[in-house]
């Protein structure tokens, strides 16, 4: 891990999201297709954001489970997204130097060729810096 | 009715019929796509960071080429859709990234997110009307029971996107009824087929595509139709041995028009 830990400010400043506006209803984490995928629910990051503990959630592999599928999003009644708090920590992850989560050379290992080119990209852009 | 139109890469490649189908049906309907010049990929997903610029600028290209033209900007693909639909809103609400991605582009004229995006299906909706297309229906498709999939990425976040109503919409459905056929509507149609998971985890994705296909079925699902490629592969690639087909809607469309390989 690099040196330049980010702290929470820096990505509450990247993801544009307020972590004090939750009311803790966990209706993010109830209607998440990935939870049970997850060790950190889209609740959780809000809550540890707001606490700064940040480092924990960057060493979870949970930042690399969200979907994007936007369900947290539309569904908080609080307008908090979750799912750009999830965006930020990964990208304080995959933006240090050889920290990149999937790389050009993993692809071919990956290869189906019936996979859209969409699924590359979205990918790539989700995992390597 | 003429559109600039932005095909992106996957309809190039992997996803040609839906754009072929797409394109026959329109022109069957008189709608004239009109493919942008020279396009770049939209990067396939809406980069969501505030100090994300460099991402967005293929997107912004785009856009700007149709305001060069005067015409509205019309997408198929759900992907390309949901980035240039909400690059676009940051053009117009974000002073921060519009500064910046002008800065960068240097274009004749600032781009200030001045066109207008519009979904196939949205201007089949709202400029043709579904009461046009079933009236240019030749070949009903009586006695069918298609089940709409949305997904995810027509319809949320719906403040940016604007679509439909995003937890009980009904323009497909709509379209389904205008071809002649049933539709069937099912409790996962608006939930996650498990998207790029394809790549880094195809046990989960499984999972989502499986939970989709079923639901559907358990309505008498005997066709689903999808706008995105990425959906269809999904269901597609986890349908095992269900008795039900995937397929575009523009597939669909083309086929009740008599128009495209359906027919
Ligand atoms: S966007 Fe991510 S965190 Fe939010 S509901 Fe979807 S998978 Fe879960
Ligand atoms: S849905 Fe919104 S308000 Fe409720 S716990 Fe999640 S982030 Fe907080």
């Amino acid at each position: 891990m690099s040196q330049q830990h980010l702290n929470a400010e820096e990505i509450i400043r990247i993801s544009g999201v307020d972590p004090k506006k939750c009311m803790k209803c966990g209706k993010c984490s109830a209607t998440c297709p990935a939870y049970d995928e997850m060790e950190y629910h889209p609740h959780q990051f809000v809550s540890m954001v707001r606490k700064g503990r940040i480092e924990e959630l960057m060493a979870s592999q949970s930042v690399y489970l969200c979907l994007s599928c936007f369900a947290c999003i539309e569904r908080c009644p609080r307008n908090v997204e979750p799912a750009k708090l999830i965006e930020a920590v990964r990208l304080a992850v995959v933006r240090q130097q050889g920290m990149s989560h999937m790389k050009p050379g993993d692809v071919p290992g990956k290869w189906d060729p019936d996979l859209p080119q969409q699924a590359i990209v979205t990918a790539m852009r989700k995992y390597n810096k | 009715m003429t559109y600039s139109y932005y095909p992106g890469c996957t309809l190039s490649t992997k996803g040609k019929a839906l754009d072929a189908c797409g394109r026959s049906a329109a022109a069957a309907l008189g709608v004239e796509m009109r493919e942008l010049d020279e396009w770049q990929c939209c990067g396939a997903v809406y980069p969501q960071a505030e100090d994300e610029i460099a991402t967005k600028l293929s997107a912004v290209r785009a856009l700007n080429a149709a305001k060069v033209r005067g015409e509205k900007l019309m997408t198929l693909c759900s992907a390309c859709h949901h980035v240039l639909k909400r690059v676009n809103d940051d053009m117009r609400n974000s002073e921060y990234i519009r500064t910046r991605a002008n800065n960068y582009l240097k274009l004749d004229a600032p781009y200030a997110g001045e066109t207008e995006v519009v979904h196939y299906l949205e201007v089949l909706r709202d400029d043709v009307g579904f009461d046009a297309v079933k009236k240019a229906v030749r070949n009903p498709l009586k006695g069918r029971k298609i089940a709409a999939y949305y997904g995810c990425l027509l319809l949320r976040p719906a403040s940016v996107l604007n679509f439909d109503d995003p937890e009980n919409p009904t323009i497909l459905e709509d379209l389904i009824r205008a071809l002649g056929a049933e539709a069937v509507v099912y409790g996962q149609r608006n939930e996650c087929c498990g998207g790029y998971m394809a790549m880094e985890k195809p046990e989960f994705a499984a999972k989502r595509a499986e939970a989709v296909l079923d639901s559907a079925m358990q309505e008498g699902a005997e066709v689903i139709v999808t706008a995105c490629p990425l959906c269809m592969y999904n269901l597609k690639k986890h349908i095992g041995d269900r008795k039900v087909e995937v397929k575009y809607f523009t597939e669909v469309l083309a086929e009740a028009l008599g128009e495209g390989a359906g027919a």
